[in-house]
């Protein structure tokens, strides 16, 4: 999981011009800034972490994000990460099962924290059907891998279905209806992050 | 007296709220936590702690936040310190943060400063 977290840095790192670049859009252009400099932090935090469970490592890797990220993604990653690391407290790997159940309880968090639901333009329309996807896949009894790629996949086209709705939630939603149009930059980063579960599985 | 914080994305945006704040009750513990640790635009969850420790005289801490990260990071710094009493006020940024120190100089307690700060929608004049 160690080297999961160090790859999704590495991604985000990639890919903040590009986020900042979708931000700027219909945002307030600090979205890979934000990430890139969270994850960074975390990266930096990795080897007081790496001899806990699984739950404890992404506890901190939560609160990290929750202290350095500086922008909406902070609190809700941060949320997420950290109530996913509640739900494997105790565990030092996942199988099918405990990885949808810490994704349900990462997902209920950013709901939760920022009010959030699907369709209203936010990572929220990557991470619902990519969850969806792993419930099935893991209930079909599909292997892990198999479940985290169709997860991906999913979370790919919720990016795309991003463009074509009206953002209700978030800095987008003051643009109105000129935010139709532009992909959800927190979508794509969810993708990015489900992405890097994938490979890595 | 109830401490007040306003936490903005801009720390001009958080310090200025509170120099108007405190042209009205030069006494109230109004502190401002806006922006990020290098002063660059965003919100902190540890300036956000720091601000609330230092007004913090006993009788709790009601937080203003202008928008989004604001108020969720808020929420986390709340939800962190729940050995304080802390509330999250909804209202206008400006007009609320003038009429929370006001109330908090005048005695009000943490309990009837949403209701206080609501009347600030329709104050502009």
């Amino acid at each position: 999981m160690v080297a999961i977290i160090e790859e999704m840095a590495k991604k985000i790192e990639a890919e903040k011009d590009y986020l900042t670049q979708l931000d700027n859009e219909i945002g307030d252009g600090d979205h890979g800034i934000n990430m890139a400099r969270g994850f960074a932090a975390v990266e930096k935090k990795l080897p007081s972490l790496r001899d806990g469970d699984i739950g404890s490592l992404l506890k901190g890797v939560g609160m990290q994000l929750v202290s350095t990220v500086g922008g909406a993604s902070g609190p809700l990653y941060g949320t997420a990460f950290m109530k996913a690391g509640m739900a494997c407290k105790g565990l030092t790997e996942l199988d099918g099962p405990a990885f949808v159940k810490a994704m349900e309880a990462a997902v209920d968090g950013i709901k939760m924290r920022g009010k959030a639901t699907e369709g209203e333009k936010t990572m929220l329309d990557a991470l619902c059907p990519a969850l969806k996807a792993m419930q099935d896949d893991v209930a079909a009894g599909k292997s892990l891998k198999e479940a985290l790629t169709d997860a991906a996949a999913a979370a790919e086209k919720g990016v795309e279905y991003t463009k074509t709705i009206i953002a209700t939630k978030g800095r987008a939603s003051y643009l109105g209806e000129r935010s139709v149009g532009h992909q959800d930059p927190g979508a794509t980063s969810a993708f990015y992050l489900l992405q890097v579960l994938a490979e890595m599985a | 007296m109830v401490g007040v914080v306003l936490v903005s994305h801009s720390q001009k945006a958080a310090e200025g709220a509170a120099e108007l704040a405190l042209m009205m009750a030069p006494d109230a513990p109004v502190k401002a936590a806006g922006g990020l640790e290098d002063g660059s635009l965003g919100t902190s969850f540890e300036k956000i702690s720091a601000a609330v420790e230092a007004a913090d005289q006993g009788d709790g801490v009601a937080l203003i936040m202008d928008m989004g990260s604001a108020v969720m990071t808020a929420e986390m710094v709340a939800e962190s310190m729940d050995d304080r009493k802390i509330s999250l006020l909804d209202c206008p940024f400006i007009e609320g943060a003038v009429i929370a120190a006001l109330e908090t100089a005048g005695g009000t307690p943490l309990s009837g400063m949403q209701e206080k700060v609501e009347s600030g929608r329709d104050r502009k004049l």
